[in-house]
């Protein structure tokens, strides 16, 4: 099969995709969809779901590609990548209370203005935040993992503590801004417009991270230093500064998602991250741990999953991620799209 | 005596005399808590630290002696809690409940940690670490779901057997006017197993399996080449953890006649078994009983004293809020990642290098 | 014997608790091909390593076109102009072949002629230039490893054991390629276990045992001296052949 993805390869030339020509696992989505169809019933009510889970599963991506190139390049697993997501939520609710003007105005695009404005506030904290993280908690355990996960979520700990003393403990509402309220209607068919939203915003994030992975030397440079960075360091590049890069990248990417997460619910609390991460390490797991394309697919998995199960047997929505993750694992043990190491 | 001594602790003594202190007063304290104080927060306190000693102990037989980082500890402290709680609330406040609800939780126990360790351990600790944390937190959602077996987020009430109610006078000690009751027979019985279960503990580490165990944690590559079968190990080592913790949940339950998700599942407790365990000292245990103590002393009180400080520097801003009762975990947070960095063997192996270097001094 | 490029002068280097090597006094002489010779765990490859900063050295000075570098970390090594072949030749498999070589050069894109002048050394790399580097066989994974270091001038390469492994066709056209690089007064360290190999190419000869310089000289001089070859690196030049 990699033979003949091969030549196919080189017909479209450089229009190549971020993860190897093994089509395989991009079955499971479409093949996961049909296993629903009938189980569910309704097909108006299939289609909402998978549009639900569409949207669901491009923020889960926002939020963890980030996760998982740090991972990658460095052998880093950051535990306290939660922490970053409600930082971001956080900010971006204060900015948005900032600017009633705009969130509230009819016009839709004052709305978007007031909600990029939001969401350009907390990924740069979060990103300012991430570089800060990199440089004290991260850098003086490099290659210690038990180290790393201790110390990753004791600054999850610290960093989930400061956001009760900055904002307080309480639930906050995130009210959506008025013109991404309600949903468009198709026959018999209700999308809500934030979902359009969110799913424009994470194939945005796709398409930007695939075309610096896959175009520029910075994203030549990422992917070397996935497979091998002490190689790339022997070609002459400095790794550490292209882990830092990557690294605030990442936060500021979780500040991103922890927004749109927490429009999407329209209430946010300190612990919105621990509620999300538990899904990100599952799609980092199913993925394949430092594939960005593994990530894609397997945050569109675990939305459908997540969505379909919690129509069909909501008691049970988490465990039969936790299914899935197995399922995956007993057919490819290191996740849907391995990543080369040395 | 020191014999008595050398034989209860597995040959595995303190080895610090700060530590030996330390240890002596946690001990005694415990011991004579019910002779000693009054309030039922005192004996709370004091019965709320034996469990924890127990349930940090075990984690640290993963952490701290396998050098595995598992976030499903509290699960199956959970199912120790659950197991007896839930078959009390079922069956009947009898003995044969217990035992019952306690043997059904360890089975239970072991079959998740088998599974878990044979998925699992054969990877990288990271997997670990993720993976365990992924299947707790459906754990403890499951248990919050199914509101007909388990009580769902309120957990179950429950009566204990009729000798562990506070109502039952047993007999009043004549000289110190005290009132035994069910409720100090419920102490002892927590503190006395706690007791049983941590020298078992000591006693494990010290066995020929506790060093290959410790021999993995040093390095797998060479243990594995010296011919130990590495997954098995670490295997069994997770099941033994796994029981320790089953047994802690379940003499929690009989404390707090009372099981829910908060108080068993939640990953706050999972974060702080780490915190004990790491402050405390990884690999030693004796760590788990400092850690313990320490913790949940200061979840106890050191949030009055922030309080009053709180207070008295009303008006400055932002410090307030920093001070603030609630905000204890916090300053745990910071201590936990300062001692990683700093005293990463904790509380316990740093007063025991300090002994050793004490002992070299006179003689270079 | 013209100026050496590169020396190292008593140089140690610790693995961990392991004391690699234990004093290693080594000149490359400029434009010329030196092999290092020895048996397996002589050190040979600690030394590459070494010199390109990836295992730091514990004591001693190594010094590149007069400026010392021991201690420098391996990026500015690099940039200094020493490329570095590893024994499992490291090609980015994720990356085409093109991307490999991209990523190699420093200045800037590939340089189209030298390119060309790359591809006539190793034909299969044009061929493959658009492929991912994981599908190429081994030895064309060895040809891109060396091309990667050669895709600008380099003033020094550190190669190890290139023939490691390798079909004994594709080791023909590997010595016409580096006759080819030695034409060009391409500076090489070369380490080799395949002494019919290292013979036709090198110029100088430094033997190791033990993380010591046991032995120096031409390869002329060893090449001819059987009872040195045996005593030096225990087997005779019929066995390596």
């Amino acid at each position: 099969m990699t033979t003949t993805a091969t030549e196919q390869s080189t017909t479209v030339d450089d229009a190549r995709p971020a993860t190897p020509r093994d089509r395989l696992p991009l079955l499971l989505v479409p093949l996961l969809a049909l296993i629903a169809l009938p189980l569910i019933g309704s097909p108006t009510t299939w289609v909402t779901l998978t549009i639900a889970a569409l949207a669901m599963g491009m923020m889960i991506f926002v939020i963890s590609s980030g996760l998982t190139l740090v991972f990658g390049l460095m052998d880093v697993l950051n535990f306290g990548h939660g922490a970053f997501i409600a930082v971001g939520a956080y900010v971006a609710m204060s900015v948005l209370a900032l600017f009633p003007g705009l969130t509230q105005a009819s016009s839709l695009p004052l709305n978007l203005a007031g909600l990029g404005l939001a969401t350009f506030a907390a990924m740069l904290v979060t990103g300012l935040l991430g570089f800060a993280f990199e440089r004290i908690i991260i850098r003086p355990v490099y290659g210690q993992h038990l180290k790393q996960i201790l110390i990753t979520t004791g600054g999850l700990i610290v960093a989930e503590q400061m956001i009760h003393v900055l904002w307080g403990g309480d639930q906050k509402p995130m009210p959506l801004p008025a013109g991404l309220r309600g949903a468009f209607t198709f026959g018999d068919v209700n999308i809500e417009k934030f979902r359009i939203l969110a799913v424009a915003v994470g194939l945005v994030v796709f398409a930007t991270i695939s075309l610096v992975l896959n175009r520029t030397k910075l994203g030549l440079l990422i992917r070397a230093g996935v497979e091998n960075r002490e190689m790339v360091e022997a070609l002459g590049y400095r790794i550490r500064r292209l882990f830092t890069g990557v690294f605030v990248a990442g936060s500021a990417l979780a500040g991103l998602g922890g927004t749109l997460w927490a429009l999407y619910r329209e209430t946010l609390t300190a612990a919105i991250g621990g509620e999300v991460i538990v899904l990100v390490f599952i799609v980092i797991i199913i993925g394949g741990l430092g594939s960005v394309g593994g990530c894609f697919i397997g945050s569109i998995l675990v939305a459908m999953m997540a969505n379909y199960t919690g129509y069909l047997a909501p008691k049970v929505a988490l465990a039969s991620n936790i299914l899935l993750m197995v399922a995956i694992l007993l057919w490819r043990p290191q996740g849907l799209y391995p990543v080369a190491k040395r | 005596m020191s014999g008595i001594a050398d034989t209860l602790l597995s040959g595995d003594l303190p080895r610090s005399r700060i530590l030996t202190a330390l240890l002596g007063v946690i001990v005694g304290v415990l011991a004579l808590a019910p002779l000693l104080f009054d309030g039922a927060q005192a004996i709370n306190t004091a019965a709320k630290i034996c469990v924890f000693i127990v349930l940090a102990a075990s984690y640290d037989l993963l952490l701290g002696y396998t050098g595995i980082v598992s976030f499903a500890h509290t699960m199956f402290f959970g199912l120790g809690a659950y197991g007896v709680g839930l078959a009390l609330y079922g069956w009947g406040a009898t003995w044969t409940s217990v035992a019952a609800g306690l043997a059904l939780a360890i089975v239970a126990g072991l079959a998740l940690a088998l599974v878990i360790g044979l998925v699992s351990l054969r990877v990288k600790a990271i997997f670990y670490a993720m993976i365990t944390l992924a299947v707790a937190s459906a754990f403890a959602i499951l248990a919050g779901q199914l509101s007909d077996f388990t009580g769902g987020e309120d957990g179950r009430s429950f009566r204990v057997p009729e000798l562990l109610r506070p109502a039952t006078l047993l007999f009043r000690l004549p000289l110190l006017n005290i009132d035994i009751t069910g409720r100090t027979a419920a102490y002892y019985l927590v503190a006395g197993s706690a007791a049983g279960l941590f020298l078992s503990a000591l006693r494990v580490v010290n066995s020929p399996f506790g060093r290959v165990l410790q021999a993995i944690r040093e390095n797998e590559f060479r243990a594995e080449a010296i011919g130990f079968d590495v997954v098995t190990y670490r295997t069994l080592g997770n099941c033994l953890a796994a029981v320790m913790a089953v047994f802690a949940g379940a003499l929690y339950a009989l404390w707090l006649r009372y099981v829910g998700p908060d108080t068993t599942l939640s990953f706050g407790i999972m974060l702080d078994i780490l915190l004990m365990v790491v402050i405390g000292g990884m690999g030693t245990l004796y760590g788990a009983i400092i850690g313990a103590t320490l913790f949940i002393l200061a979840q106890s009180y050191l949030q009055k004293l922030m309080g009053a400080a709180a207070k008295s520097t009303q008006g400055i801003p932002v410090l307030p809020d920093l001070l603030h009762p609630d905000r204890w975990l916090l300053w745990l947070g910071v201590l936990f990642v300062l001692s990683v960095y700093f005293f990463p063997a904790g509380i316990v192996g740093t007063l025991r290098s300090r002994a050793v270097t004490q002992e070299q001094l006179p003689k270079t | 014997m013209a100026d050496p490029l590169l020396t190292l002068a008593s140089v140690h280097t610790h693995i961990g608790q392991y004391h690699i090597l234990q004093g290693v006094d080594l000149t490359v002489p400029t434009g010329e091909v030196t092999v290092l010779l020895g048996r397996n765990g002589a050190g040979k490859t600690t030394t590459l390593r070494t010199i390109m900063g990836l295992w730091p050295p514990s004591a001693g000075r190594i010094a590149f076109a007069g400026q010392p570098i021991g201690g420098l970390p391996p990026p500015d090594i690099a940039r200094r102009g020493i490329a570095y072949v590893p024994e499992q030749m490291a090609v980015f498999s994720d990356l085409t072949v093109a991307e490999n070589m991209t990523l190699a050069a420093l200045a800037g894109p590939p340089d189209t002629a030298r390119l060309e002048w790359i591809f006539g050394l190793f034909p299969a790399l044009k061929k493959f230039w658009r492929s991912p580097a994981g599908v190429l066989s081994g030895g064309q994974k060895q040809m891109l490893a060396i091309a990667r270091a050669i895709v600008e001038p380099r003033a020094l390469l550190l190669i190890d054991e290139p023939t490691k492994g390798i079909a004994p066709a594709i080791i023909e056209s590997m010595i016409a390629a580096f006759a080819e690089l030695k034409r060009a007064n391409t500076t090489i360290l070369l380490v080799e276990q395949n002494f019919r190999f290292a013979s036709s190419l090198g110029d100088t000869v430094a033997v190791m045992d033990d993380g010591r310089i046991v032995h120096r000289g031409t390869m002329g001089d060893l090449a001819a001296d059987s009872v040195l070859q045996s005593r030096l690196l225990g087997l005779s030049l019929d066995a390596h052949a």
